[in-house]
């Protein structure tokens, strides 16, 4: 069983083999640390690049212009917001040459609140990169999920952005979520996990031959099916979701929980063949409210279904506060919580046609 | 073409020919403008003594063994010299879907050619110091004698990306083969050089920090620019190490046409000091050269007649190329 930053890790390798990745890079990516969430530790392609977020990025962009397969990181989605114009060239690399050239680069950054990250390490970023023409935008919530859809980056002939939830790190999945071919939970950590302590000189990650099972993008998963209400969330608010769907169902309210999976391409067949059915819909995640991607998803929804609708569709999303705070307090003030969820289900359940 | 101090007649006058198209094609071009065939211009006369010669020294060819270009909006002259059509500024001016850069999509000047390793020239200022390491770095794996030639002008160098550039090719151990070009114009729109630079230093000096070699030379000088260039060049060829070169050059329409485009007579004009260079050393005759000036004006003048008569894109296409090859929502 693999964690998420192992599912990551293994992805990366299975990159560096067979998918020519070769340079896997950002601050404190290589060695001795292998990634502040170690999701890059042991690769043979990994090194440290300077503190510069931009340089990062644009050394990404040359790397790719050049034929190479770069994947970047930047250590906290809070510090990209000053390589946005960055990433706009990176996007429009293809339309503004007409087609000449093309930006094949992976940029993975940890997201959203959960960790008690404060101010600058909670931000959530789909919103942003969302409104980037020209990149494709993928936030898994499973290791399996991780490893698939970082196999599909890697082939991508356009720049990708891999939005990790960083609450999920450490996170092993449940059935059918891990990493296909992962050994078990201690013999994998004894493989690919670096000592703590000793000597770690001499220390080389031991790979388990895990298959290149590619995960497409635009495919959302159907974590739970219900009759009710559709909840359409992604990343870390999948397992709020579940948990609160599950709780729910002791009530008599069978929510159907869709993980997106996907931002761009999103699977709008997934949603509509969904709310078609529970007639009844919450877009739920943990970006800011205003300007909020699942806000796109609702006006879709109001465009395309709104005869089918039994209650107005709704949009549970973050506070529009200029960070996460510290206290507990704050933050469940901040962030949508399972209370939340539940309230919001409850009421679109009421609704009759 | 040799380094000595000067060059061979043949050579002279092959500048010389490409420095005077330059120079017609942005007039052209600002013509064009004046005239409603086009919504803005921004170029580089003013700058053809340096950027000539730059052009004539690329290793120009797709992929890593060969040179990388990351310029800005100036380097028209660049272009001609590396064998670029003029008609085909003509096409980005007038934004027909004949435009190969950008399918007339894009302000002119904005170049862009894969199979030259020329990257797209984007607005914003100063981003291309921040790419020009990444095309490095895949040069200096593969080795060879390619490099990364980036350009900005000295107003960018404020701009973190500059910087950037600095510390990313002279990491220990990793240098890398990047020749950093600052035209210096000695202004930034309106503001003035020395409102926002050090008085007692150039920007060259600041690659002393970085430890890196740098050199300022007169870019209204030919002779002086080759000269310095091929230097830089071979360092970065051979050393596989980068290098900051800074050239004096002139503004002669001023920043764009949003400034008025009007030639500005208090300028150097490195065409009229070459072309006096010329006729003194008896290489070409002032009857020669004004006959040629007159004979490239009323060339491009017949081709930007049949460019503007060319159909524009459809707006059909305005989703075309959002992703390569396929996908998308």
């Amino acid at each position: 069983m693999a964690t998420m930053a192992q599912a990551v890790r293994l992805a990366l390798h299975v990159g560096e083999e067979r998918l020519g990745v070769t340079d896997i890079f950002g601050e404190d990516v290589g060695a001795p640390l292998g990634g502040v969430f170690t999701c890059t530790q042991g690769l043979r392609t990994a090194w440290n690049s300077p503190l510069d977020e931009r340089g990062i990025v644009g050394a990404a962009i040359g790397l790719a212009l050049a034929g190479q397969r770069p994947v970047c990181e930047i250590q906290f989605s809070d510090y990209a917001y000053n390589t946005i114009d960055l990433l706009k060239l990176a996007g429009g690399m293809c339309w503004s040459s007409n087609g000449d050239w093309s930006c094949p680069m992976v940029l993975m950054t940890p997201v959203g609140a959960g960790i008690r990250g404060s101010l600058y390490h909670s931000h959530s970023f789909e919103a942003t990169a969302t409104h980037i023409p020209g990149w494709k935008i993928v936030m898994p919530s499973c290791p399996r999920d991780a490893y698939g859809l970082l196999l599909t980056a890697l082939r991508e002939p356009n720049p990708v952005m891999f939005l990790l939830p960083k609450a999920l790190m450490r996170y092993r999945g449940e059935e059918g979520e891990d990493v296909p071919g992962a050994p078990e939970q201690k013999a994998l950590d004894e493989l690919i996990n670096k000592p703590v302590t000793g000597d770690q000189t001499e220390w080389h990650a031991r790979w388990p031959d895990t298959p290149d099972a590619p995960i497409p993008f635009g495919v959302a998963r159907t974590v739970r099916p219900g009759r009710d209400v559709t909840v359409v969330t992604w990343g870390r608010h999948v397992h709020v979701a579940r948990k609160v769907a599950h709780e729910l169902a002791g009530e008599g309210v069978e929510a159907e929980v869709i993980d997106l999976r996907s931002l761009c391409p999103y699977d709008w067949d997934a949603i509509s063949e969904s709310v078609k059915r529970t007639h009844r819909v919450v877009f739920l995640n943990e970006e800011l409210e205003v300007t909020n991607f699942g806000e796109h998803l609702l006006r879709r929804t109001v465009d395309e279904l709104f005869y089918g609708l039994w209650a107005p569709p709704k949009l549970l999303a973050g506070a529009m506060v200029p960070g996460v705070g510290l206290a507990d307090t704050l933050e469940r003030a901040s962030v949508p919580q399972e209370d939340d969820l539940a309230r919001v289900l409850r009421d679109l359940a009421k609704h009759q046609p | 073409m040799t380094t000595d101090e000067t060059l061979a007649p043949d050579a002279l006058v092959r500048v010389h020919e490409l420095m005077v198209k330059a120079r017609v094609l942005e007039e052209r071009l600002i013509t064009m403008w004046r005239q409603g065939d086009g919504y803005f211009w921004i170029g580089g006369p003013g700058e053809e003594a340096f950027n000539v010669p730059l052009g004539l020294m690329v290793d120009k060819g797709q992929g890593v063994a060969h040179d990388y270009l990351h310029l800005h909006y100036r380097s028209s002259a660049t272009m001609l010299a590396m064998g670029a059509e003029p008609v085909d500024a003509m096409r980005q001016m007038k934004n027909t879907a004949s435009d190969p850069y950008s399918g007339g999509r894009n302000f002119v000047g904005h170049y862009s050619i894969r199979k030259w390793n020329v990257a797209p020239v984007s607005s914003p200022i100063e981003v291309q110091f921040s790419m020009a390491p990444g095309t490095a770095i895949a040069q200096r794996r593969h080795g060879g004698r390619g490099i990364t030639i980036v350009q900005g002008g000295d107003a960018g160098t404020a701009e973190a990306d500059f910087y950037a550039c600095l510390t990313w090719s002279t990491r220990k151990g990793a240098e890398l083969p990047v020749l950093m070009i600052v035209t210096n114009n000695r202004w930034g729109i309106s503001t003035a050089y020395e409102s926002q630079h050090p008085s007692a230093a150039t920007i060259a000096d600041r690659a002393r920090g970085f430890g890196m070699p740098a050199e300022v030379v007169d870019g209204n000088d030919v002779e002086a620019s080759w000269r310095a260039i091929a230097r830089a060049m071979d360092y970065v060829r051979t050393e596989r190490r980068p290098y900051l070169l800074e050239a004096n050059v002139s503004r002669l329409r001023g920043h764009s046409s949003a400034t008025g485009a009007s030639f500005v007579k208090v300028e150097d004009d490195c065409l009229a000091r070459f072309e006096a260079k010329l006729e003194e050393r008896a290489v070409l005759t002032r009857a020669h050269m004004d006959a040629m000036r007159a004979r490239l004006t009323a060339e491009y003048l017949e081709q930007a007649k049949r460019v503007i008569a060319e159909p524009q894109p459809d707006g059909a296409t305005v989703f075309d190329h959002v992703f390569a090859a396929g996908g998308g929502r």
